[in-house]
């Protein structure tokens, strides 16, 4: 059963070769190929995840050693998978929200010369992120890890034409560079504590390991989990991500690659729940980074950047989550799992709409779409309530757990944490019917008038918004099936937690407050997040034109200065250290290496000189170096 | 000498046993068939004073040519055989009564030499290169050594076609007194293979078709010099007897060591005089360090290397440091390992100032083969760290390194008769700017020699250079390897900047043309690239060759 392990990423990484090597013959046929391939691999998932449930839960973990990678003395990398609860969780969302992208996507991407190479991009990143998440050691997690990097580069920049993609993937990657240098070094530290690289053996070493050094590791990780799940301080590149496809955006940018992150940190529990600092960090950012992206979420007239905002605020919750350690480690994978089914389906919706409305992104030239495109509507509105957390779907259970945890944390932090958590529950519900109301309620401000009074020019072409062909509705009904179901379907029994519990523990937090009080608050602050939007966007007609607002509005607009402040610090700062270096190199480096030179090459006319050419004086220093080594040789034995 | 000691000896030879008949000497038993390669030149170099004597002269260069390289293959072929039957390991020895060592780095080192010789004897026959003069082709030696240059007597031997042929004998009876030389086991035989060698190597300096007076002004210097050398060791030949009452190595060693106890009577006031034997060990070595061209000894070498014809400058910078590099490890290894902690820090200062002398004042030159003389002294400076390793590493090390560095040394001369102007060979360095434009191949060949005396890997410099500072490291001399190392980094500068000069340079109009050798030229330098190719990728086989042959025979 081991062997399947190694098909699930062959699948798709047989896709992308032959996608990406095969040239134009497989122009017309490459996107079914990838789509099946991906099929193929959420097949294997299913026959290796029923496999798992007929055995006891401490048995289930399946382990593949397929090479040996580099085997030095003492250096001993291998090409082995682990297939435990936590990585079979992730196969199953990853090749099964991936399918569903691959199969939207050939709808979406249907007009686009370059499909087959977006097919090929996309099985690409399915094989490197199974590879991310089947990997039994970190150097091999590692080459995951850069490989969704890349396909994410490659794949925000897939339209290279528009410079504003092009500048976007390179940001990604820029940004992402700083998370994946904090997760080599800590490679590089697990190597030097623990001298392994395995899941297994560094893991079970946390307890007679000092506290300093893995207090370093946690933050080297937490480091790199920031860049990749686009948590503060490495959260800029996520909204210009967003000028990728927009399935792009609903698998990579919000289901699955972007919680790596969180992946990472709780895989590496066991060094986290011993660094109790560097746990802290990981609450806080977690917490900063929910509010920061709900902010965010809520100025944005750019669909797919007021979801990006959310995706962030989201992942912020299951950061926060993670950093509480075993009360919330459950929690947070169960919130990612649920948050997978209900983001996927509302960028798919996004991209359902943008799709009937001539690729507009700007939610203030919709309006009252529920009527043009009913099932869109219909999926939006179902994952619109379980990401705000309305009683009984997905979003509802899996952040009140968050919020409760929260709050268990105990002490001040966890009254400040779970504030934090509850005031984010408020302001999600505020955006997220804030984009909800925008898009398809009110008057129809795409129409041709609307739009010219907008500020649009005399040559704006109006929408025919039409619903989508079967290819994408089907992928967003599933989806929206499982924003209603799963959560319940999990929580019901505490299904997920039993099933996770053996590979990350768990522990019942005691709060402060009952849980009763906590969902009864959680209830409280959605009603109040959803009445404010309504207040402002529902009652009122929405202007065509944004007003100036508040300054925190205008700053929100700005991704809250992010990108300023990236600019003034780290570009201009770095323009200044590199104009010091160089600098230095030219005065002080080149000077000394100039100076070395330049007196050796004077040491060499005078020493020149001596060289006259008379046999004489040649004769004298003969005689004197006679002279002299006879000297030294008594000298020697003198002393 | 005490008046009684003059009485003893009196007494003793009038006391002496009736049995032992005055006069009968013991014929000396000499083993001919160890010795054959020394034999074979030097027989082949006499055999080339009769063919200058009985051949008519158009024939004689053709004569004196195979003469030479038979004899230098037959001496080869006859190293290889003795090395076969185990001469060089099981069966080493000291052969002619205690003259002569047939040992491991004897044969290595005479192998090395015969190569080396056989090589340059190509370069010296080299006759495509000078334009032909009143239709004779003619090599770079004078037409008549005797006639003064510019007279009309020289101007007649030109005309008439002469070509100075003795060159062959020369270098024939140079090369059996270096075969001679590391092979020594004592005192006396190292003197007169000194001698031998160096007195036709004065000669050969002398003999330049071009620029005549330079070269006889270098053969003058040099043959002063080196009497005046000379002089120093055998003043300290003469003290070591005094010392040890004899000048065999092996008893000389012995008197260090104080296994030898019993002393001669007649020499009972000087023996076991720790300053004699101090002070002649010291100038015996400092002999030897003037042939390697040793700083402070080393003043000679750019006049005689810049003045010499250059086929004798690539032979000599090789074949010499070769046998006397050789003669200097068998001093010290053999005879005066007991006094290695006097000597070891002398040879330390002296290698420092020869590595940093040579490599810094090589960067101010100007002249080709100038600078090349720089190099081979900072090289020999390179050599002296594998010496000073006194462990088995440096001895191998030091052959490894003596074998690479003479082949790199003849290829990098040969280039350089090639490249010529109107006045014969265009050695200052302005004129080599552009090479690489003109002549790639040439520029590239001698790149691969210049990055082989820089020590860049997969060159036989490299390896060599790695092998004398690992040993020197491992024998406790590890500042001495990272004078060594920086002194690579300083020399790597002028290397490199020819290399540069002839690549990246505008070609001057009016530069110098490549002449188009012969075979013989482009033998020597095809062996060369192909040895300092060998040695730089595969450097492993000689390497273990070099250890299996670096045991001293004592």
């Amino acid at each position: 059963m081991e062997n399947l392990i190694a098909l699930l990423i062959a699948a798709p990484l047989l896709g992308a070769a032959v996608l990406l090597c095969g040239g134009r013959a497989l122009d017309r046929t490459g996107h079914l190929l990838g789509t099946l391939l991906s099929l193929a691999s959420f097949a294997f998932g299913l026959v290796l995840f029923t496999d798992m449930l007929g055995k006891d839960a401490e048995e289930r973990a399946l382990h593949q050693h397929l090479f040996s990678w580099i085997p030095v003395e003492g250096f001993q990398a291998d090409v082995a998978f682990q297939l435990d609860q936590l990585s079979m969780t992730f196969v199953l969302l990853i090749s099964g929200v991936g399918t569903l992208i691959h199969i939207y996507s050939i709808g979406y991407m249907e007009h686009d010369e370059r499909r087959r190479r977006f097919f090929g991009y996309l099985n690409l990143f399915l094989a490197a992120m199974l590879l991310l998440v089947l990997a039994d050691n970190y150097l091999l997690l590692y080459v995951g890890w850069e490989g969704v990097g890349l396909a994410s580069y490659l794949l925000i920049g897939f339209w290279q034409h528009k410079p504003s993609a092009a500048t976007a993937a390179k940001k990604a990657f820029l940004v992402n560079r700083v998370g994946d240098m904090g997760l080599s070094i800590a490679i590089m530290l697990m190597f030097t504590t623990f001298g392994t690289f395995a899941f297994g053996p560094v893991l079970e070493a946390t307890g007679d390991t000092g506290e300093g050094k893995l207090t370093a590791i946690a933050l080297m990780l937490l480091l790199a989990a920031c860049g990749k799940s686009a948590q503060v301080p490495l959260q800029s590149w996520l909204g210009d991500a967003m000028e990728g496809p927009t399935p792009v955006s609903a698998l990579i940018h919000a289901a699955t690659m972007v919680t790596a992150g969180v992946y990472l940190i709780v895989r590496s529990g066991a060094i986290f729940n011993a660094a109790p600092d560097a746990q802290l960090v990981v609450t806080i950012v977690g917490a900063v980074t929910l509010l920061f992206g709900a902010i965010v979420g809520c100025a944005k007239d750019d669909i797919k950047k007021a979801l990006a905002g959310s995706t962030m605020s989201q992942i912020g919750y299951m950061v926060l989550a993670a950093g509480l350690g075993p009360i919330g480690y459950v929690f947070a994978i169960m919130h990612l799992v649920t948050h997978g089914f209900f983001k996927a389906g509302l960028f798919l919706g996004a991209g359902s709409v943008m799709h009937g409305m001539n690729d507009e992104v700007d939610m203030r030239r919709y309006g009252g779409l529920r009527k043009y495109m009913p099932v869109t509507f219909v999926t939006f509105g179902l994952g619109y309530l379980a990401i705000i957390g309305f009683p009984g779907l997905s979003g509802f259970f899996s952040k009140d757990k968050i919020i409760e945890a929260a709050f268990a944390k105990g002490g001040t932090e966890g009254w400040i944490l779970g504030s934090v958590a509850l005031l984010g529950a408020a302001i999600t519900a505020f955006y997220m019917t804030r984009v909800m109301l925008m898009t398809f309620f009110g008057e129809e401000r795409w129409r041709k008038q609307a739009a010219i009074a907008s500020g649009a020019g005399e040559d704006y072409q109006e929408p025919h918004p039409h619903e989508s062909p079967k290819s994408m509705t089907i992928p967003m009904i599933i989806l929206a099936f499982g924003s209603v179901f799963a959560g319940g379907f999990f929580s019901i029994g505490d299904r997920f937690l039993h099933w996770l519990e053996p590979v990350t523990a768990h522990e019942h937090g005691h709060p402060p407050i009952s849980a009763g009080a906590v969902t009864g608050a959680t209830v409280a602050v959605l009603v109040l997040g959803v009445a404010a939007a309504w207040l402002m966007y529902g009652r009122r007609p929405v202007p065509a034109v944004a007003p100036r607002g508040s300054l925190l509005t205008r700053a929100a607009r700005r991704d809250l200065l992010q990108d300023d402040f990236n600019h003034v610090v780290l570009v201009r700062g770095g323009e200044h250290l590199t104009r010091s270096l160089v600098y230095l190199d030219h005065s002080l480096v080149d000077g000394a290496v100039n100076g070395t030179a330049a007196s050796v090459g004077g040491l060499s006319g005078r020493l020149r000189r001596l060289q006259n050419g008379y046999v004489r004086s040649y004769a004298v220093s003969m005689f004197g170096g006679a002279a002299l080594i006879v000297a030294a040789t008594l000298l020697m034995r003198a002393v | 000498m005490s008046a009684s000691a003059v009485h003893s000896l009196w007494t003793m030879a009038a006391t002496a046993p009736a049995s032992n008949e005055i006069g009968k000497i013991d014929a000396p038993k000499i083993e001919y068939a160890q010795l054959s390669p020394t034999l074979i030149v030097i027989g082949a170099a006499l055999i080339g004073i009769l063919i200058e004597a009985f051949v008519p002269r158009r024939s004689r260069y053709y004569a004196q040519v195979g003469t030479a390289v038979l004899a230098l293959v037959a001496a080869f072929i006859a190293v290889l055989a003795l090395a076969a039957d185990g001469y060089g390991t099981t069966k080493a020895h000291i052969a002619a009564m205690g003259a002569v060592a047939v040992d491991g780095p004897a044969l290595f080192l005479q192998g090395t030499i015969l190569l080396a010789g056989l090589v340059a004897i190509f370069t010296f026959a080299e006759r495509r290169l000078d334009p032909a003069a009143h239709g004779n082709q003619v090599d770079s030696f004078a037409a008549q050594a005797a006639s003064v240059p510019g007279s009309d007597s020289e101007k007649a031997a030109l005309k008439a076609g002469f070509t100075t042929t003795e060159v062959f004998p020369l270098a024939l009876f140079a090369i059996g007194g270096m075969l001679v030389f590391p092979a020594a086991n004592d005192l006396l035989t190292l003197f007169i293979a000194l001698e031998v060698f160096s007195l036709p190597l004065y000669l050969l300096c002398a003999l330049a078709r071009r620029n005549r007076l330079m070269s006889q002004e270098a053969a003058v210097k040099y043959f002063l010099l080196g009497a005046f050398a000379s002089a120093f060791t055998l003043f300290g030949i003469a003290l070591l007897y005094g010392y040890s009452g004899s000048v065999s190595y092996a008893r000389i060693a012995g008197v260090v060591d104080g296994s030898v106890q019993d002393i001669d009577p007649a020499l009972a006031d000087t023996m076991g005089n720790d300053a004699l034997l101090l002070i002649g060990a010291a100038l015996v070595v400092m002999g030897l360090l003037f042939k390697v061209g040793a700083v402070p000894f080393h003043m000679w070498t750019p006049d005689v290397y810049q003045g010499a014809p250059t086929p004798v400058t690539g032979f000599m910078a090789a074949a010499t440091k070769v046998a006397a590099f050789g003669a200097l490890l068998r001093l010290l290894y053999v005879v005066l390992p007991g006094l290695r902690w006097d000597w070891r820090p002398v040879m330390w200062g002296v290698a420092i100032v020869t590595m940093l002398g040579g490599a810094i004042v090589a960067i101010t030159q100007t002249d080709i083969k100038r600078l090349l003389a720089y190099s081979s002294i900072a090289h020999a400076g390179f050599i002296l760290a594998g010496v000073i390793a006194m462990n088995p590493e440096g001895i191998s090390s030091v052959l490894f390194y003596l074998a690479a560095y003479s082949f790199v040394t003849i290829g990098a001369f040969a280039v350089v008769t090639l490249v010529r102007d109107a006045g014969g060979e265009a050695t200052h360095l302005s004129k080599w700017a552009g090479l690489g434009r003109r002549s790639p191949l040439v520029a590239a060949v001698f790149a691969v020699f210049l990055l082989a005396f820089a020590g860049i890997p997969l060159t036989s410099g490299f390896a060599g250079k790695f092998a004398v500072f690992k040993a020197a490291a491992e024998g406790g001399a590890g500042p001495l390897v990272v004078v060594g190392v920086l002194s690579s980094a300083v020399a790597a500068f002028f290397y490199i900047r020819v290399i540069v000069l002839m690549f990246f340079s505008e070609p001057q109009p009016g530069g110098p043309t490549v002449a188009v050798p012969s075979a013989l030229t482009t033998t020597a330098i095809a062996v060369g690239v192909a040895v300092t190719l060998v040695l730089g990728v595969a450097p492993q086989y000689f390497l273990d060759l070099a250890g299996q042959a670096g045991v001293f025979a004592r």
